[in-house]
């Protein structure tokens, strides 16, 4: 190795970079990749806030309830909209168009919730219990004692619970930052895979490689190509884990206690490397077959296929079943484990011994991995013509 | 200073041997024009040289030394099947390629600006070199060869596809480069061009050398050709008084061309002319290397060992 190795290896790579920079694709890329992750959530906050809540109306009658309901519902975690309506016919109608999902009255008979067809419990035990609140509280001050001490002294009484065996919470903060990091993994490995086998396939189309190749040796071409893309993929990724993690905190998405962000975060970045630097290779010497760009996208099936499997794996049964045999089985395993483990490590409760074994068995590839796509590049990146074999590529290196 | 020697080199493909044994060197300061047939092994050869290609034996050397890596990035290359990034701009590419042969950057920019000046696409600098017109993409691709100051430099057909104007500009590099003490190991198919230019030649057929010196020990090989004008001596293919002992190749009016068949038997043919009567015109012909290059290939299509070399036309 010359002193003059480095200095090559920057070059080409400052090539790749400024290549990439200059180029559309990446930029619309990375635009759409961060607009996804900051609005989704954005958006998804908005529509939430109408689509679950119930929309209760009352009569002039029932107003005295209103303020009751709304802080009881509230207490209770349900979501309701108050609103009055003009006398009892307006809010039946409203209940009747579905404008109203309830409307509550207070007749000579008592507190009465008019509804479509059936109603909310929820909703039912709440007005019961303001109403009931509201008769007790009437009788306490016709007695002449204070409501304030007896409503504490009712509180107090009611039972705390104890769950022996608590159910498992569905937490969707969990499965949407386990979605997200799958999705943004595979994209990204994707398209830098793509983008260092078209690169390839340029230099060898044009012949520009034979020039390069009287310089630079194969190895220096190859790493040095790889380092650019991969590191303005890096940004990108970047880019985007940090954007979802900033929309997140900000709109206070997440709950601290279940989910660790920036563990998730982190863990997304250092799987990304791994799965970028074995497929980069792998996709570099494979691509370094073929002679014309029409031929990268057969040379790279075998590696689509097997980038698929994990990433369909991880978006389908992983945010699910994190516990399934065939994703822990997979998320061990190398070239699925980029794609896969991060999935699971973003939905929580991974051991430390998976993640160890996982992580030295992807890293421990990555060698086999260069030394096997150099060799294979370097045997076959100057014969032009029809698709080399691997056997024959072996041999010529 | 030193001399670029190839000696030795073989390669085969397979069962097919593209070069057997090829030698020669190339002298510093000295154009050396290569020539043969469509796979005769001039381009394996100079693939060997820049080392984007491993013979099976043999070697090349520089100055005493094998060439190797470090010295290869002193070595201006232009490669049969031209090459360059078709959507980098022209004056980036450049730079890039003089910077990855070890130029600094300022060094790049400046050496950059020269060899598209000298070579009249400095208009061009800021257009993808895929806008540009085949001759112009030439002009680039010699600029790319020449960009880092090579100490030597080693061209697969750079005239092909070219203008005149081009060849003429083309040319005077090469004899600058020359001058300045760059060996030139360029390979053609348009002899006038390289007998005008060169000051060697070699001449390749079947992955050999058949013939290697200037071209005028080129045609010292074969028998020299004589032409001799008595004017009014008829127009018989073969007129009576000429002697025995020469051969006649060629004959347009009374002017007759002939071989002679032993030393100095031209000069009894000049007697016998001189017995007809005035004699207007008697030397030996100047061959011109097109018609060497023939007699040299061939001699070797004759040849029984290799029956795939076709000889051919040149360009």
């Amino acid at each position: 190795m010359s002193d003059r190795t480095w200095p090559a290896i920057r070059l080409v790579a400052s090539r790749e970079i400024q290549r990439l920079l200059h180029s559309k694709a990446y930029i619309v890329t990375t635009v759409l990749l961060v607009a996804a992750v900051v609005l989704g959530p954005v958006a998804l906050s908005l529509v939430g806030g109408d689509d679950e809540g119930q929309q209760v109306g009352f009569t002039p009658a029932a107003s005295s309830l209103t303020a009751g309901v709304e802080s009881a519902s509230a207490a209770g975690g349900t979501d309701m909209t108050t609103s009055a309506v003009e006398d009892r016919a307006a809010g039946e109608q409203a209940v009747t168009d579905g404008d109203l999902d309830a409307l509550v009255d207070v007749t000579g008979a008592g507190t009465e919730i008019v509804v479509d067809s059936s109603v909310d419990p929820a909703l039912e035990a709440t007005v019961a219990a303001v109403s009931q609140q509201q008769t007790l509280t009437a009788a306490i001050e016709e007695l002449g004692g204070d409501p304030a001490a007896v409503t504490g002294s009712v509180a107090e009484s009611a039972p705390t619970v104890t769950a022996l065996d608590a159910e498992d919470e569905f937490d969707p903060a969990g499965f949407i930052s386990a979605l997200a990091t799958g999705i943004l993994i595979f994209v990204a490995i994707m398209t830098s895979g793509q983008l260092i086998a078209q690169g390839v396939v340029e230099e060898k189309q044009s012949r520009v490689v034979e020039i390069l190749l009287s310089t630079l040796r194969p190895w220096q071409l190859m790493v040095g190509k790889v380092a650019g893309i991969g590191l303005v993929a890096l940004v990108q990724v970047v880019l985007v884990v940090g954007a979802g993690a900033g929309t997140a905190v900000a709109l206070d998405l997440v709950d601290p206690d279940v989910v660790d962000l920036g563990a998730t975060a982190a863990w997304a970045v250092v799987w990304f490397l791994i799965g970028f630097v074995t497929y980069a290779f792998a996709l570099g010497g494979a691509a370094s077959l073929v002679s014309r760009q029409e031929d990268v996208g057969a040379v790279l099936a075998p590696f689509t296929a097997l980038m698929m499997v994990p990433y369909i794996v991880g978006v389908s049964i992983a945010p699910y079943a994190p516990d399934s045999p065939v994703v822990t089985w997979l998320s061990l395993v190398p070239f699925c484990s980029p794609l896969l483990m991060p999935v699971r490590m973003a939905v929580g409760g991974v051991a430390g011994w998976e993640v160890a074994v996982s992580v030295g068995l992807a890293l421990a590839t990555i060698p086999v991995v260069i030394w096997l796509a150099s060799r294979i590049y370097a045997g076959a990146v100057l014969s032009s013509g029809a698709r080399i074999k691997v056997k024959d590529a072996l041999r010529a290196a | 200073m030193g001399t670029l020697e190839i000696d030795g080199l073989t390669k085969s493909y397979g069962s097919r041997k593209a070069l057997r044994g090829t030698s020669f060197d190339v002298r510093s300061g000295e154009i050396f024009g290569f020539v043969g047939s469509n796979g005769a092994g001039k381009s394996t050869t100079m693939r060997i040289v820049l080392g984007v290609l491993m013979p099976d034996a043999g070697e090349v050397r520089w100055a005493g030394r094998p060439v190797d890596h470090a010295l290869r990035r002193r070595i201006g290359y232009m490669p049969e099947e031209r090459g360059l990034y078709p959507k980098m701009k022209v004056g980036e590419q450049l730079v890039y390629l003089a910077r990855l042969h070890g130029l600094s950057k300022a060094e790049s920019v400046a050496s950059m600006e020269r060899w598209t000046s000298t070579l009249g696409v400095d208009e061009r600098r800021d257009d993808e070199v895929q806008k540009l017109s085949l001759g112009n993409q030439q002009r680039v691709q010699l600029a790319a060869a020449l960009v880092h100051d090579p100490e030597i430099l080693v061209l697969d057909e750079p005239f092909s596809g070219l203008d005149p104007v081009a060849v003429d500009v083309m040319s005077g590099v090469l004899r600058e480069r020359a001058h300045a003490g760059v060996p030139v190991l360029f390979s053609s198919h348009q002899l006038e061009l390289v007998e005008a230019l060169c000051d060697r030649v070699g001449i390749i057929a079947a992955g050999a050398m058949d013939a290697v010196g200037t071209v005028e020990e080129l045609r010292s090989i074969g028998n020299p050709q004589w032409v001799v004008d008595v004017p009014g001596t008829g127009d018989a293919s073969t007129p009576a008084w000429v002697p025995d002992d020469v051969r006649v190749v060629g004959r347009s009016g009374s002017r007759i061309t002939f071989e002679p068949r032993t030393p100095g038997s031209e000069q009894t043919v000049l007697r016998a002319a001189l017995a007809q009567g005035d004699v207007t015109e008697f030397a030996r012909v100047r061959r011109p290397l097109t018609e060497l290059y023939r007699d040299v290939v061939r001699v070797d299509a004759d040849r029984p060992t290799d029956p795939t070399t076709a000889t051919e036309a040149s360009a």
